[in-house]
């Protein structure tokens, strides 16, 4: 075994290991911890597929942004946990059955389907040559121009979410002062303030 | 790709060490420390009175709103390497898309400042 399996076998222990520690944690936010664990361990695992820039990716959006968004809900959601527990056995059937139909759409996925043989040479057709430029400089080179439109769509997709996130959730509160920096700037001295010349013994 | 590899090879180094050191921390606490726990050493500790209230309260979905507009332009800041990457090959077609695409976001940002998403009252 080379050190290239043993670091393999490593990477994908950890990520098979903390994924089962996720699902079976009792407390959301050690599940949230241990899903941040697995992401990393699957950068690792992109990284020796030579997939660095997705590696990287994985671990500036995913570790970064999406797990203190997944931390968020947990603290946000005001669940009583112990109850939870004790509805499960009500949706047992239904999430065995979930289960059941996923577990046999693997298996057809490995059993009965088959690659085309077209498949390969179609990516490989647009695919820089990977040992002339590196792979954050190859999926600069397909995105931008051979698809445009996907990435055009991809900033709507970015830009619908950013509305739908404020349409949802902003709401303002009338009661309080805010500054308006406007008014603060076009303040004049004059009528801001005036100076009293105040002799010793008198008053104003 | 081995050399590649060779590359991310002190990053392992890094990463190794750094759990090992954690793991010693850790354990060295267990076996070292002097531990005499009473109920009054472990209980939560709030500024000289009684804890009234759980840990476990809702948090405001303003916290939320922050951290979904961070996703987005993390996003947009992902889209942005392989295009600084690749700039000398994308040409004219590939600096115009990505001009149009940061025009569509920069929509969305005017939007939210207009809207004051990102004040906090």
């Amino acid at each position: 075994m080379t050190f290239f399996d043993f670091t393999f076998y490593l990477f994908a222990i950890v990520t098979v290991g903390s994924g089962l520690l996720c699902v079976l944690a009792r407390q959301p936010v050690h599940s949230v911890l241990w899903l941040i664990c697995a992401f990393f361990s699957s950068a690792g695992l992109f990284v020796l597929l030579g997939a660095e820039f997705i590696a990287m990716l994985l671990v500036i959006v995913y570790v970064g942004a999406v797990a203190v968004l997944f931390l968020f809900v947990v603290m946000m959601l005001d669940v009583d946990f112990a109850q939870l527990k004790a509805e499960m056995a009500k949706f047992m059937p239904v999430a065995l059955l979930i289960g059941v139909v996923l577990l046999m759409e693997l298996g057809l996925v490995f059993g009965s389907w088959t690659v085309s043989p077209d498949a390969e040479g179609l990516r490989a057709a647009v695919t820089p040559a990977l040992d002339e430029v590196h792979n954050t400089a190859a999926l600069g080179q397909l995105i931008y121009t051979k698809y445009i439109y996907l990435f055009q769509a991809a900033g709507l997709i970015l830009l619908v979410a950013m509305i739908g996130a404020i349409v949802l959730t902003l709401r303002h509160r009338k009661d309080v002062k805010r500054q308006v920096i406007r008014d603060q700037i076009l303040r004049d001295p004059k009528d801001a303030m005036e100076i009293k010349d105040v002799k010793p013994g008198q008053g104003l | 790709m081995d050399q590649l590899l060779a590359e991310y090879l002190p990053i392992l180094v890094f990463l190794g060490l750094a759990i090992g050191l954690g793991l010693v921390l850790i354990f060295a606490a267990l076996i070292v420390a002097v531990r005499n726990p009473d109920p009054e050493k472990v209980s939560a500790y709030e500024c000289g009175f009684n804890a009234f209230d759980d840990a476990r309260m809702k948090f405001d979905v303003r916290f939320y709103l922050v951290a979904i507009l961070f996703i987005i332009f993390d996003l947009e800041i992902a889209f942005l390497f392989p295009w600084a990457v690749a700039f000398k090959d994308v040409g004219l077609l590939g600096f115009w898309s990505m001009i149009v695409f940061l025009g569509v976001l920069t929509i969305g940002f005017a939007y939210e400042w207009k809207k004051g998403a990102l004040e906090w009252e």
